[in-house]
């Protein structure tokens, strides 16, 4: 943890660490702070008065059935955003893994979509499947769908994930693909001289070889649907019509600046945050049995 | 092997080639869309080839603005975006470097202390935590300004980390021998470390310039003012209209100018961007 | 130029390990002084201790009549030549060396005159535009080298310096490194774990063995006369055969009447068939191994008997396992395996310690 030979200085380190101390205590941990001793409070609509309340933000959460309601839908969400990503950019790393022709193009125009912003891939996806505009949404009319997604619920929740999942696959594919070239050649033409095809190969040789990439990029998937989603839904569907697309952190957000009930938020908050600590608890005992691997 | 010949390689290439199509299509079609007339969008009959408003949709998208909601022209927001990604990608490389030059080469109290307090701050993303830290950036006056925009995300435990990992790996002889030839801990960091950290720093621009560029949330809070709107913030207001009033040409130029710098910094510098992607996330 | 003596140098490290158990050592002025041992003796502590980049927990060091202790390594007027070299791989060869010399803000054309020099003496001329990474492990070497010559240190201190090359490359730079001090006459430590390094290049020899200092002198003093059965085993190859000895046996006297251990270096046993000479020693063999490496030939035997279990095979560096005796024969010609074989010393050539083999009897 720690080089053998260092520099003595008292001053020194606590100068160059400064900077990044104090964003880090006034910018995360009092706000994480605050927002702790929010969720105990009750303020009133005016924010004129403010209660002590104990877990009554909580228990009023856990009886709620929006919330809960949006907790199955957020994972929902993200199981149905990280299978369709995973399984399609597996597929497209998979096939760029060949001796082919091209592959570095191939790379390139498939990477590109990680850089694009979730907002700009929301209003990507309204425009192509607008009821009334859209060039796919009148393909599908013209199929005898009833299709609008600002009114139908299910459907919007179907093109929130398709477009998030859309945007997730360029990072996907390129963590498949570093896993896969890192498979030596050499166990693939074992197994070939083995008498297994193929398709057999992938499935006893690549894919149980690849389980460390497909857990890790399973903990990034669950983070970006809770997380970065935010933007693609706002775009959208603003959690619309009817809630049908409003995940956790959009609830936060509504709660707290639309609805003005702050407690509930920060409640929702520390919640969120439990969930973030669990998952880069499960990150990181990935991360350690990978070394050990 | 032989059985990559033939038919599995024509799947193969086949699949790859539908599989850009899916990603590019949804682009194509936003570029599309820049280039016709408002009116044959609003009404469903949209070509599917590019149309004749190409110079006169972006001009107006750049330096004039939309005539709905956002007064603003995108030059303005682009020029907020930038400031905005760059402030970030910048300030967190610098804070990061230092604080990560501190931790790995001097010894001091409660070193791993401060490195867990970093550390930490991983389980902390804007969104558990955006009206508390609103509050306190309100406090601060940062409302409607570039510090505001920038500073509550400059500090970067994952930046922190890579440095660390990376100074950890610089062997401790080419310290000594810097001792040796007379370099304190500033001339070391200056002559020595700052320039093979080179290549991870550009790494680690590049995917924070992104990240920096594609925020949302926390402008979405902090601005208020239209003149400090980054673009994807133009973007989002441009929208807020019921559909027959959207200039849908000038979103989706305003789309298209939006994802355009932070996609040329991916295919312009792939390599940084793969290495950046893959460091960050070890 | 100047003398470095350490007076009762100690170094114990936080979690109470003591790595230096009190070292003595006067190097005069131009002196080349080889710490020598097994790895994990304390060598290069020592010699980092000497460069400042250690701590000192007790004594003194001492360089040109300056307490160093306390002294930063920039200004102790020393240069170092590292293990891995320790190049700075983004610099050129040229700046590798001038950056020291522009530290201590020396004016340009002094710099250049000082590299362009060390570079025509190390013959890498050529190279100063080079990076390290351009350059074969040899001539990274030569570039460290020039690193410490350009600064005209009092002292030149060597941590391993030749370990990462090969064979041959080694015994060529050993010999010039050899010259090049002679002729630059600058005091210089030499840290090695290969004793055949350490004969060759030292003035003053100094074997280490567990943070202390076996013995000290003129390395060929140090063959003939070791003080020790750890010295004795550890320098020259193959080693010194050392047995024990009863009271009284050979008729040697010891005193106290105790037994000891009984050195005999391999080249000077001879094959004979007669009794042993007087005062001398005889060993009956059975030729277990030979090794034929042209100018000599090497033949291992088990002593009659005294073949213990492999089990019981001593774990001491350097030293043969017990009951197994080399003997080295000029020219090729040599007995076969499984033959017997009557070697013998005369008593001139034996080397007579303690128990123990802390002390020499012998003088």
């Amino acid at each position: 943890m720690q080089k053998q030979s260092v520099f003595t200085s008292r001053s020194l380190p606590w100068l160059l660490i400064a900077p990044q101390m104090l964003i880090v205590l006034v910018f995360f941990y009092w706000p994480a702070a605050q927002a702790v001793w929010q969720s105990f409070l009750l303020q009133d609509a005016f924010g004129l008065s403010t209660t002590f309340i104990w877990f009554e933000n909580y228990s009023d959460l856990l009886a709620d059935p929006d919330y809960f309601a949006a907790v199955v839908r957020t994972f929902v969400f993200a199981a149905a955003i990280g299978v369709s990503s995973l399984s399609a950019a597996l597929l497209l790393a998979v096939m760029a893994d060949k001796p082919l022709r091209g592959v570095g193009v191939y790379r390139t125009l498939l990477i590109w979509p990680y850089a694009v912003a979730p907002p700009v891939v929301g209003v990507l996806w309204l425009f192509m499947l607008n009821p009334s505009l859209g060039v796919l949404a009148h393909g599908l009319r013209a199929m005898g769908l009833d299709w609008n997604p600002l009114l139908n619920g299910n459907q919007a929740a179907l093109l929130i994930i398709l477009a998030s999942a859309w945007k997730q696959i360029s990072y996907n594919f390129l963590f498949f693909l570093a896993g896969l070239q890192g498979i030596p050649k050499s166990v693939h033409e074992a197994a070939a001289i083995d008498g297994a095809r193929p398709v057999r190969r992938f499935w006893t040789i690549t894919f149980p070889l690849l389980t460390p990439t497909i857990f890790f990029l399973i903990v990034i998937n669950v983070v970006y649907a809770f997380f970065d989603t935010f933007g693609i839904i706002d775009t959208m569907t603003r959690g619309g019509p009817a809630k049908a697309t409003e995940t956790l952190v959009y609830k936060v957000y509504s709660d707290g600046l639309l609805g003005g009930n702050l407690g509930s938020s920060a409640a929702q908050s520390v919640i969120l945050m439990g969930i973030v600590i669990v998952l880069t608890a499960i990150q990181f005992r990935f991360v350690e049995r990978k070394v050990t691997y | 092997m032989v059985e990559n010949e033939g038919i599995r390689r024509y799947l193969a290439h086949a699949i790859l080639w539908i599989g850009i199509a899916v990603v590019a299509f949804p682009v194509y079609l936003a570029f599309i869309a820049s280039t016709q007339d408002n009116a044959a969008i609003a009404n469903g009959q949209m070509s599917l080839l590019p149309g004749g408003h190409f110079i006169e949709t972006y001009y107006k998208t750049l330096f004039v603005g939309s005539s709905g909601t956002t007064r603003e022209p995108v030059g303005t927001m682009l020029l907020n975006s930038l400031v905005m990604a760059l402030s970030i990608a910048l300030g967190k490389i610098a804070i990061s470097l230092l604080s990560a030059y501190a931790i790995v080469f001097f010894r001091f109290p409660f070193r791993m202390t401060v490195f867990w307090i970093i550390f930490i701050t991983l389980m902390l993303p804007v969104e558990v935590r955006i009206y508390p830290t609103y509050k306190i950036a309100a406090d601060l006056n940062l409302l409607d300004s570039y510090s505001g925009l920038a500073l509550p995300l400059i500090a970067s435990a994952t930046a922190t980390l890579l440095f660390r990992q990376f100074f950890m790996t610089v062997p401790d002889e080419l310290m000594e021998a810097s001792r040796i030839d007379g370099a304190g801990p500033f001339r070391f960091f200056k002559d020595t470390l700052l320039p093979l950290s080179r290549t991870n720093m550009a790494a680690l621009f590049v995917i924070l310039f992104i990240y920096g560029w594609n925020q949302y949330l926390w402008p979405l809070l902090i601005t208020t003012r239209d003149d400090m709107q980054t673009i994807q913030i133009g973007i989002r207001k441009m929208i807020v209209t019921s559909d027959a009033l959207t200039e849908w040409p000038v979103v989706m130029a305003t789309s298209i100018l939006a994802m355009l710098p932070p996609v040329a910094v991916v295919i312009v510098m792939q390599k940084l961007f793969v290495r950046g992607l893959v460091e960050t996330e070890k | 130029m100047a003398n470095v003596t350490l007076r009762n140098v100690r170094k114990t490290y936080s979690g109470g390990v003591e790595a230096i158990k009190g070292v003595d050592l006067a190097i005069g002025d131009g002196q080349f002084c080889v710490l020598v041992g097994p790895s994990g003796c304390g060598k290069s502590t020592l010699l980092r201790m000497v460069a400042g980049l250690e701590t000192i927990t007790a004594g003194e060091i001492d360089i040109g009549g300056r307490v160093v202790n306390q002294v930063e390594p920039a200004d102790r007027d020393i240069a170092m030549v590292f293990q891995n070299y320790a190049l700075y791989p983004h610099m050129s060869v040229y700046n590798n060396m001038a950056y020291g010399l522009r530290n201590r803000g020396m004016a340009k054309p002094e710099i250049d005159q000082r590299v362009r020099e060390a570079a025509r003496i190390l013959e890498i001329g050529a190279m100063l535009d080079r990076k390290p990474k351009q350059l074969s492990g040899g001539q990274r070497q030569r570039v460290a080298m020039g690193r410490a010559i350009v600064r005209q240190p009092k002292v030149f201190l060597f941590d391993e310096p030749l370990s990462n090359l090969d064979a041959k490359l080694r015994i060529a730079m050993r010999v010039e490194i050899r010259k090049l001090q002679r002729r630059l006459g600058t005091t210089s430590i030499y840290v090695t774990h290969d004793q055949l390094e350490a004969m060759t290049l030292a003035d003053v020899l100094v074997v280490m063995n567990g943070g202390v200092v076996e013995q000290i002198g003129n390395p060929l003093d140090i063959y003939q006369k070791p003080a020790t059965t750890f010295v004795a085993a550890f320098i020259g190859a193959p080693p010194m055969n050392l047995t024990p000895f009863a009271p009284g046996e050979y008729g040697l006297a010891v005193p106290g009447g105790a037994g000891g251990i009984l050195g005999v270096r391999p080249e000077d046993l001879t094959l004979t068939t007669g009794p042993a000479p007087e005062g001398g020693v005889r060993y009956d063999l059975i030729v277990e191994a030979i090794e034929r490496v042209g100018a000599e030939t090497f033949v291992y035997g088990a002593r009659d008997g005294a073949r213990p279990e492999p089990a019981a095979v001593s774990g001491k560096p350097g030293e043969l396992p017990p009951g197994e005796i080399i003997v080295r024969l000029p020219g090729q010609a040599a007995p076969a395996v499984g033959e017997r074989i009557v070697a013998a010393a005369p008593r001139d050539k034996l080397h007579v310690f303690a128990a123990d083999g802390r002390s020499r009897l012998d003088s």
